[in-house]
């Protein structure tokens, strides 16, 4: 079945092309419009085949100088997985102290991808 | 049962209760909002008029000029800042010099001391800023200013420190009598009080009637202003005016105590009496009424708006007494302008009207005359600031950055008699977030401050009264953790 | 204050005001100068300033070549400070910097009086408020600017309302779209008075179109409404003139409105000590070596501009540390001094002037636009002479652009320098 074409902003520098993307029977690319740049071309291959995102949300802290750290995916997650995992972390807590790169929650939602600390939290 | 049960904790009820607390009564001071001075008190020009302004003759007169007597010593007692700043009523033609000299006549009969009648020239030489079209103004040395909120703040403090009673949080919504007594029923509970003081601002009429009373009834009239940043002091040293009108003195340029500077206010009668929402017609109509006194005014340096209701009495004056309907019942109502500067002389003669209809008023032992004074550690000595937070760590660090408040200054206001439990109630109080960021830095801060003070959580942390909660939920509760 | 004859001075070659990303890198920059005498001096309880409550990512790109969150980027310059061994002193609010260097700070210890050779204002900014907008209605709770909202939700660990409208689409007001809508807070709109975005196009697509929440531009919130929590409040379009168009109103229903209308740099200290400032952007007038017009107080970061990066506060912060270690050792920079100047379409120039036998290789002019231009030029000249001419697909009041000017370009001028867009 032929898929429609998709349009995206290009975030490759201030510009902001609108970007059309269109696809052939097979659901491959078929053309990229309305770069005015290369870079448009490599962000909208990504962003039509496997949107992804880095993760930013914070971790209640047990016993810590802080009530929450904040936290990161350690390397981006697929962008439909954002709300669940956030889900996720309000479930997650950790004790004080924390440091910067601590693992918090590890492989979250069968990603792969663990969530870890960006910050360093003291005890109380 | 309570002797006396004063309704509304503005400026009236604030010193009528000051005024009995002198007494072996039990008194009660309730107020609907959360923090005394909830209503028309809370946003008004803050002016100790003159008193040329009121009709010979009239209550207005009478207590305008007392009032204005009691005043310094009133706020040296109650340890708030009064500036006798002076007042200039400004004249833009021939109609306005008459006026004018109406004015200077009238405050020779009201017995106000120390007016003059100057040319143009005059005033400007003495405010520089004001505009090149006044033609002749009326000087008044004794017009001051004064926190409108502090005066019935502090009042109520200093009441309820020589114990009054303080009920927040309560709203009368009705009143029996019961024979020998009369039963008032607030949202909160009910009281027995042998004597009902009623001082309920714009819902002054509606609370007499409860009791009976349809002699008199209140028009709101509102009034928006702007509060400029700091950095504009100086723009004028004295209150300016302009002549007044039917609807009252017009649009002001003034300094305020705390070294901001006030336009306004508008001033339209309005059905709604809690509707104290600005709007742009009514800033627009405040900047242009300043700049027509002060072309320069720089409304750029807008740091807040708010509007206030004025509670304006059908029959024009006054409506100061005993009931006729219900001899139980004390109105101290239609206190509209010079409402403020009659405030403690309203004190006064409320109880001395009570005393003369035989309330028996019989001297305590022991009365606190003074409020103690309130710690600013930023315009202390320094070797009286490092003292200080040598003993508590807590005044030295500032919370509210604009205008340089220290933990210490607001955990004081929280446990002060009659104190703060809410965000603009230490606002009002010590004022904290009322400077030019308007809160964006502290107010997370005091949340956490009263929070932990009132040993309650920081959602039920409120902004001025229920219903005004600041936060809705906490981010990650660790209950409701799986 | 008027401080007695008695007073006890603490002497210090350097005292930095403020711990944000700007103090601590001039702090790290003087002291790898060879300054060792210094303390800073943050009002906060924590170092890092707005970084920490700033817990998304995109920071650090050009310093680290990483895309860091605040937190890590701040986490960063808390540890080089420690390893440098500089004083951090926090709860320290300055109450107030004089011309010759007296420094007057309110901390738990006490009132404290330093004495400094050198003063560094790294104070920040902060947000323009309702009343900045003139923005009427009622004075519900649930009225914020977007960073309280950022540091209740981040740092204190509250969320401040269930349905959010959004004025301003600033950067700080796209983020917070993103995390409020993240943690079930129904962001129903942003709405933009201008008719442009002020915030980088990656937050529009990635913290807006990923979640669906429509930015309006052209429109605006024209009054406030409810007595104790906000109920809603009244948006309408606007015309050329940013005034609301008659018949456009539309009331929407919300109970937290977040206020994301712009920074202003934060400069009541800088009065006190005398430093001139920039009319137009509120922030210090500053030269090629981050001096104000005081001798010995330099400044940086967004007290002198509001950056869109971190990474350039930190640049021009280290340039500041340089030479202020400089100044504490050798005394000012003497020498001619070249104005320069903004023009057609350019709102400021960052520094304001520059010293024509500067010490430096170059100098990174920083500036904002006061428009959106497209397939233009930043051109530079010296009276009729064109120094440069940079060609530019897009240059907006969003992004913050820098023109860099070697010694000897600069050493070449006569006049003034001049940095303008053509088409």
């Amino acid at each position: 079945m032929k898929i429609d074409d998709k349009t995206i902003t290009c975030i490759a520098c201030p510009n902001g092309c609108e970007i059309t993307v269109s696809f052939d029977e097979n659901g491959n690319i078929s053309n990229i419009s309305g770069n005015k740049c290369k870079n448009g071309i490599a962000y909208a291959q990504s962003e039509v085949t496997a949107p992804t995102r880095i993760l930013t949300s914070s971790v209640l802290v047990e016993n810590g100088d802080f009530p929450l750290v904040s936290v990161k995916t350690a390397s981006p997650i697929p962008k439909e997985l954002m709300r669940e995992a956030v889900k996720q972390l309000a479930k997650c807590v950790v004790k004080a102290p924390v440091h910067v790169g601590d693992v918090v929650c590890g492989n979250i939602l069968n990603t792969g991808v663990d969530v870890v600390s960006t910050a360093n939290v003291g005890t109380k | 049962m309570y002797d006396v049960f004063i309704i509304g904790s503005g400026v009236s009820g604030g010193f009528i209760a000051l005024e009995l607390s002198k007494y072996n009564l039990k008194v009660a001071l309730c107020e609907k909002s959360l923090e005394p001075c909830g209503g028309s008190s809370r946003a008004n020009s803050g002016i100790v008029h003159a008193g040329y302004d009121p009709i010979p003759g009239t209550l207005k007169a009478k207590l305008n000029v007392r009032g204005s007597e009691l005043m310094p010593e009133m706020a040296k007692r109650l340890n708030i800042d009064l500036n006798i700043c002076g007042s200039y009523v400004i004249a833009f033609n021939d109609a306005d010099d008459q006026k004018v000299y109406e004015l200077y006549k009238r405050g020779i009969t009201n017995n106000v001391a120390d007016m003059t009648v100057l040319s143009g020239d005059a005033v400007r030489k003495a405010e520089p800023n004001i505009s090149d079209k006044v033609t002749s103004a009326l000087y008044a040395r004794t017009t001051g200013i004064i926190s409108p909120y502090k005066l019935a703040i502090t009042s109520s403090e200093l009441a309820t420190q020589n114990g009054v009673d303080f009920l927040r949080g309560n709203e009368v919504v009705a009143m029996e009598d019961m024979g020998g007594y009369i039963k008032v029923i607030t949202n909160k509970g009910s009281y027995d009080t042998q004597y009902v003081v009623n001082a309920a601002g714009v819902y002054a009429d509606k609370i007499a009637n409860m009791l009976g009373d349809n002699s008199f009834g209140i028009i709101p009239r509102k009034g928006e202003y702007l509060i400029l940043d700091k950095n504009e002091s100086g723009i004028v040293n004295s209150v300016i005016f302009q002549v007044p009108s039917d609807m009252g003195k017009g649009i002001l340029v003034a300094p305020t105590v705390d070294g901001n500077v006030l336009l306004g206010p508008t001033s339209h009668n309005i059905t709604d009496r809690d509707d104290k929402s600005t709007t742009k017609p009514g800033i627009a109509e405040a900047v242009a009424g300043a700049k027509r006194s002060v072309p320069t005014v720089n409304e750029r340096a807008l740091i807040t708006m708010f509007a206030g209701i004025r509670a304006v009495p059908s029959t024009g004056d006054f409506i100061i007494g005993q009931s006729a309907a219900n001899s139980r019942l004390f109105n101290a109502a239609g206190i509209e302008s010079p409402g403020l500067t009659s405030s403690p002389a309203i004190g006064e003669y409320v109880v001395k009207l009570m005393a003369e209809s035989g309330v028996a008023l019989e001297k305590k032992k022991q009365f606190f005359m003074q409020r103690p004074a309130e710690k600013k550690v930023c315009s202390m000595p320094p070797e009286e600031a490092c003292k200080l937070i040598e003993s508590n760590p807590s005044y030295g660090k500032i919370v509210c950055r604009c205008e340089k408040v220290t933990e210490g200054e607001i955990i004081d206001a929280i446990h002060r008699p009659a104190g703060a439990v809410t965000l603009d109630g230490v606002k009002m109080r010590v004022r904290a977030g009322m400077g030019r960021c308007q809160g964006g830095f502290c107010t997370s801060r005091v949340i956490e401050i009263l929070s932990r003070e009132l040993n309650v959580p920081e959602t039920e942390i409120r902004k001025q009264n229920e219903g005004s909660e600041l936060l809705y939920r906490v981010l990650r509760d660790p209950e409701a953790k799986q | 204050m008027e401080n007695t004859i008695t007073q006890q001075y603490i002497d210090k070659d350097l005292v930095i005001i403020g711990g944000g990303p700007a103090g601590l890198a001039a702090a790290a920059a003087a002291k790898e100068n060879g300054i060792d005498d210094i303390v800073i001096l943050e009002r906060d309880k924590y170092a890092g300033g707005v970084l920490r409550q700033c817990i998304h990512d995109g920071f650090g790109l050009k310093i680290f070549g990483e895309r860091l969150t605040g937190p890590e980027y701040a986490a960063r310059y808390e540890e080089k400070i420690r390893e440098l061994n500089i004083e951090l002193k926090l709860n320290s609010f300055v109450l107030n910097v004089t011309p010759d260097k007296i420094v007057q700070a309110l901390s738990p210890e006490g009132m404290l009086f330093y004495r400094a050779k050198a003063v560094i204002l790294a104070m920040g900014c902060r947000e323009r408020t309702r009343a900045s907008i003139m923005l009427p209605g009622t004075r519900p709770a649930g009225v914020y600017t977007a960073g309280l909202v950022q540091r209740l939700i981040n740092i204190d660990g509250y969320v401040p309302g269930k349905e959010a409208v959004i004025l301003g689409s600033g950067d700080i007001g796209l983020i917070m779209a993103r995390r409020l809508t993240l943690e079930g807070v129904n962001v129903k709109a942003v709405y933009e008075l201008m008719s442009y975005s002020s915030g980088l196009k990656r937050n529009i697509v990635q913290c807006l179109d990923d979640y669906n929440i429509p930015l309006y531009l052209n429109h605006t919130v024209i009054e406030i409404h409810g007595r104790n929590r906000i109920e809603g409040v009244t948006v309408a379009k606007v015309d050329e003139k940013k005034q609301p168009i008659p018949g456009t109103e539309e009331f929407v229903k919300c109970d937290l409105l977040v206020l994301s209308v712009g920074l202003i740099p934060e400069n009541e200290l800088s009065k006190s000590a005398g430093a001139a400032l920039n009319k137009v952007t509120g922030g210090l007038f500053v030269d090629d070596n981050m001096s104000t017009n005081k001798e010995g107080i330099f400044a940086c970061g967004n007290v002198v501009h509001v950056h869109d990066l971190v990474d350039y506060v930190t640049l021009e912060s280290v340039n500041a540390g340089k030479c202020a270690a400089e100044y504490i050792k050798n005394g000012s920079a003497n020498g001619d001094i070249i104005n320069v100047v903004p023009e057609n379409g350019v709102r400021y120039v960052v520094p304001n002037t520059v010293h024509r036998d500067s010490q430096k290789d170059s100098v990174n002019f920083m500036f904002r636009t006061g428009n959106v231009y497209r397939d233009a030029k930043i051109a530079v000249y010296d009276g009729d002479r064109l120094i440069k001419s940079i060609k530019k697909k897009i240059l907006t009041p969003g992004e913050m652009e820098t023109v860099k000017l070697t010694a000897d370009e600069i050493k070449s001028v006569k006049g003034e320098i001049h940095i303008g867009v053509e088409a």
